[in-house]
């Protein structure tokens, strides 16, 4: 096969940039996956995104039932109290099922696999947050120009 | 399907040199993979290799980074080390299984 004749990948980049529980997890199975076949990673936490490294934040995130056509759900129906409760819960469950960690135990994992976590100065700025906030998994508080610093040579994936 | 002479026994491997046939592993044959694989296995890869035969042998699947580490006991900083660029390819396919098919 011609792609076996590529180069292969050797570091990513990744941005994650949304909130819910469907925004935050394609990124970090991404940045795992990388580590798992030896590729370096870096993700950049941003805006809603980085409710997940977000000590009080961590393990509120959900599935958003209101707003988002994956999920076939009429609004009327996603309006109801406790409705995203629910469908998280049940994508948790599922989750778990698959061996995929809940986030916090997920950004432990992705850092203890060797990943690089880093925080977005300006939502920091924009949020009022403090180094104190973050999970002690976070390496740091960067912008945007030391985030391409840091991808020097790397895909940059943005979620 | 092919074949491939390890520690002087004829297995079945896939393209990538994963074992199809797990009966067909030996001791001996994991310290072969692990050499070509770069890997000098001690004590602490034994109790990975263990691990995963073990639950193999429970489960029908190789189990996950996740799994090693929470059920296993081996943590996932120890196993990035251990087998380092791919620790669970890695372990796999030294304990004579196929590539995991997951995607955490």
């Amino acid at each position: 096969m011609a792609i076996e004749k590529m180069e292969p990948i050797k570091k990513v980049s990744i941005i994650i940039s949304k909130g819910s529980l469907d925004g935050v997890y394609p990124g970090l199975i991404m940045a795992n996956g990388a580590r798992m076949e030896g590729i370096e990673a870096t993700v950049f936490f941003t805006f809603f995104g980085m409710d997940a490294i977000v000590k009080n934040k961590q393990k509120k995130i959900k599935i958003a039932t209101v707003g988002n056509p994956g999920m076939h759900m009429p609004t009327i129906i996603g309006m109801i109290p406790g409705m995203s409760a629910m469908a998280t819960k049940m994508m948790q469950k599922k989750m778990d099922e698959l061996d995929i960690p809940p986030v916090d135990e997920f950004i432990e994992m992705i850092s203890d696999a060797g990943a690089e976590l880093y925080a977005c100065k300006a939502t920091v700025d924009m949020f009022g947050l403090t180094e104190k906030d973050f999970v002690s998994q976070v390496n740091g508080i960067i912008n945007v120009a030391t985030f391409y610093e840091k991808s020097a040579g790397a895909q940059i994936i943005f979620t | 399907m092919s074949t491939k002479v390890i520690a002087n026994v004829e297995v079945e491997i896939d393209t990538e040199g994963f074992m199809t046939n797990p009966d067909q592993w030996t001791k001996e044959i994991a310290s072969a993979i692990a050499k070509e694989e770069g890997v000098e296995l001690t004590e602490a890869h034994w109790k990975v290799i263990n691990f995963i035969r073990k639950d193999y042998s429970e489960k029908g699947t190789a189990p996950s980074i996740r799994r090693i580490n929470k059920v296993g006991g081996i943590s996932t900083k120890d196993m990035y080390n251990l087998f380092p660029d791919g620790p669970a390819k890695k372990a796999a396919k030294i304990s004579g299984l196929g590539k995991p098919q997951g995607c955490v």
